[in-house]
């Protein structure tokens, strides 16, 4: 019962961590780019890296914090501008191509030993020698802090019973929001002719919120996280990180339910159509480019608040990763990106750690459940491309159309 | 009273269609009272082939001119070389093209879009993954919420997109797709499509719209209506220039013909007499289509010595031309 406890508690300590978080930022940067103007950009982790570096070596020369996002944010324009100028006006594999090379290009400049001033070679930048200047904003105070406050452990003395409780209502809340989530989706689908339930629109938007925050806080009950309040990993980057990517959930919906964000998908659909239509697509590529990509190196910086800048952990591996959490989460969704980046770093952990606390030594050592977690996360994926193509919340009417 | 000005007769009146186009002879590039488009030099060549070699062309404004020719005639290249959609080789050298007053010469395709001159495609292009609304509501020009930095401030734009809205279901109302309007564009039907896309390059209110083929692939009751539609955009006001494949469709609601073969215009009138004119007949049916091979007749040996003795004169009266042609160049050279 206790490994699987622990399983559990390093599960929801992935799942909360701003790599988490930041990987989750540069997903949602990516559906701008490929779920809804089908742009195929592969160099995703180059904009965070650009992002970090310019972060990293700003704070490290003493620059004001805000200047130092702004210089990373900065280099990720460019970056776009660079990438989008040749290729946006070619067919759309170019794109491909140009941005996975280029990615590659930042990672091993970076690595240059000419640089090492710098960027630090092939070490990278240690957090201590800029994370300073973020981790001294925090107003969190000193000390630990627990998630949620109120536990199992204030009530009944942290019976077993009280934790299987909360671990009891969790699992209630995701399947409740499960079901109401396909009432939803079934609500909206204007083909079906059969009469509608109850449920419609706001009650059952505000029911799946209150389910979903009911649910997180069960889960946080049964499973407490204890973390410093302040400190290089502590609350204060958690909460940065997560209210970043709420704040990016947000802009991105702003920006796609709006007249914008309807030719972002025109041009995904048919670039011969919006032009017949006097829409430059050109300009609309390039904006998409650039917000996505300002939205990956927001992701770098995130990535690197707790730990390191180092180029190889910024590889092409993050952006297959970044594409895989995307098409859990189902492309050309609002939450698509959050909930797929939560769910695939959790699960990679789910299967490392049960491998390592049940897989015996001889026939698994440490480090190949760390391989073994890759292989069944890659197989999941094709499974998942082949059973529900569309993610967790994507629409599966879209796809009956092959563009 | 109806809406027309004093002065010029209104264009929904056939007679004074009629009478607009009496006065222009029927030969290829002839002038036109007030062309609305006006094609010079264009010419475009792939490899060795010569797809469009268009010395002259003037479009009417205010009516329905169809552009005919048989498969391969360049029709569709010249479509896209008007609209932006392929540079001209003679660019550079002549090349010109002007619309309303203004030269398309260097404008991309979208920029001829909102000049006014909006077009369809052969193949539709609906926007498959996205609604039939949204589909029509692409073709508003000019919005203000498809500006990066008003689109995320909801109140900027809601007013416009509001009007856009309205404008789109009454166009679908029209066109009889309003039931569909939240259905995806992809689960349309072909006919739906064609329907799809003429009522999208009418949300712009262009001047000029150009169709390409809209009545391939549609069903007879569907044409009919399409027809209708065509022909009361015509009595707006707007002028239509469409490629067209069936010969009745054209009859039916062309005011002026212009025929394309090889990629040159080689007959230009009025549907009713331009269909007997010699150089059409010849350009769909080739020089030899009055001999009748499933007569009986040809098929004695006599009457195909005739035919072969006939063709090979002709071909030994071109090549005595061609050398002639060379021997004059000889002797300049």
């Amino acid at each position: 019962m206790d490994t699987i406890l622990d399983i559990l508690a390093a599960v929801i300590r992935e799942a909360i961590s701003p790599g988490t978080a930041a990987v989750a930022i540069a997903v949602i940067g990516l559906n701008l780019h490929f779920g809804y103007t089908g742009l195929l950009n592969f160099g995703q982790s180059g904009f965070m890296l650009l992002g970090a570096y310019g972060f990293a070596i700003s704070l490290v020369h003493d620059i004001p914090l805000p200047i130092a996002v702004l210089i990373g944010l900065g280099l990720a324009f460019v970056f776009a501008l660079v990438l989008g100028i040749p290729t946006l006006q070619l067919r759309g594999d170019y794109l491909a191509i140009v941005t996975i090379s280029a990615a590659e290009i930042i990672r091993f400049v970076g690595r240059l030993s000419t640089l090492k001033e710098l960027t630090g070679g092939a070490q990278g930048i240690q957090g201590r020698t800029y994370q300073p200047a973020f981790v001294n904003l925090s107003f969190f105070g000193d000390g630990a802090w627990t998630l949620a406050p109120f536990n199992y452990t204030d009530v009944a003395d942290g019976a077993g019973w009280v934790r299987a409780l909360g671990g009891l209502v969790f699992a209630l809340c995701v399947v409740a929001t499960v079901l109401v989530g396909r009432r939803l989706k079934r609500a909206a689908d204007p083909t079906r002719t059969a009469p509608r339930t109850g449920l419609d629109g706001t009650l059952g938007k505000v029911l799946a919120a209150v389910l979903v925050l009911v649910g997180l806080y069960a889960l946080f009950f049964a499973m407490p996280v204890t973390y410093g309040r302040s400190g290089v990993n502590g609350w204060w980057v958690r909460a940065v990180a997560w209210t970043l990517v709420a704040l990016s959930t947000l802009v991105v919906y702003l920006l796609v339910r709006s007249p914008w964000g309807r030719l972002l998908r025109g041009v995904r659909e048919d670039e011969d159509a919006m032009r017949s239509l006097g829409r430059n697509v050109f300009a609309v590529k390039m904006q998409s480019l650039v917000i996505g990509g300002l939205f990956g190196a927001l992701g770098g910086m995130v990535y690197v608040l707790a730990s390191t800048v180092q180029p190889d952990a910024l590889g092409r591996q993050i952006t297959f990763f970044s594409y895989t959490a995307l098409l859990l989460g189902g492309a050309a969704t609002i939450l698509g990106p959050v909930l797929g980046t939560v769910l695939f770093f959790s699960a990679r952990i789910l299967i490392r750690e049960s491998a390592r606390a049940w897989v015996p030594d001889s026939i698994m050592n440490a480090q190949q459940t760390e391989q073994f977690s890759f292989v069944v996360v890659g197989v999941a994926l094709v499974l998942l491309v082949i059973f529900r193509p569309q993610g967790i919340l994507g629409n599966k009417r879209e796809l009956r159309f092959n563009v | 009273m109806s809406e027309t000005t004093i002065g010029t007769p209104s264009l929904a009146d056939p007679a004074a269609r009629r009478a607009l186009m009496a006065g222009v002879t029927p030969e290829p590039g002839a002038a036109k009272q007030d062309p609305i488009l006006k094609v010079d030099k264009i010419e475009r060549r792939f490899g060795g082939i010569t797809a469009v070699d268009v010395d002259h062309l003037e479009v009417q404004r205010g009516i329905i001119t169809a552009l005919i020719g048989p498969n391969g005639a360049g029709k569709t290249t010249f479509f896209n070389l008007i609209t932006g959609f392929d540079k001209p080789s003679s660019a550079g050298s002549g090349a010109h093209w002007e619309f309303d007053g203004r030269a398309l010469n260097k404008t991309s395709a979208s920029s001829v879009a909102k000049a006014g001159m909006v077009r369809t495609f052969q193949l539709t292009k609906s926007l498959n993954r996205m609604t039939v609304l949204d589909n029509m509501m692409l073709g508003a020009q000019e919005q203000s919420g498809e500006n990066l930095l008003k689109s995320v401030f909801k109140p900027l734009w809601s007013g416009q997109e509001k009007a856009v809205e309205e404008k789109a279901e009454e166009l679908l109302a029209r066109f009889k797709l309003l039931e569909k309007k939240d259905d995806y564009a992809g689960s349309l039907s072909g006919g739906q499509r064609k329907l799809l896309e003429m009522a999208r390059a009418l949300m712009s209110d262009p001047k000029m719209i150009m169709l390409d083929e809209p009545m391939a692939g549609v069903n007879p009751a569907l044409t009919q209506s399409l027809l209708g539609h065509i022909q009361s955009l015509r009595d707006e006001g707007m002028t239509v220039l469409f490629v067209e494949h069936d010969m009745h469709v054209v009859r039916h609601i062309s005011d002026w013909v212009v025929v394309m073969a090889e990629g040159r215009v080689v007959a230009e009138g009025p549907a009713d007499t331009v269909m007997s004119n010699q150089a059409v007949i010849d350009a769909y049916l080739g020089a030899h289509h009055d001999t009748d091979l499933g007569d009986d007749q040809v098929l004695t040996e006599g009457a195909l010595d005739e035919i072969e003795s006939e063709v090979r004169a002709d071909e030994a009266a071109h090549e005595a031309a061609e050398d002639a042609k060379h021997d004059q160049q000889g002797d300049k050279s």
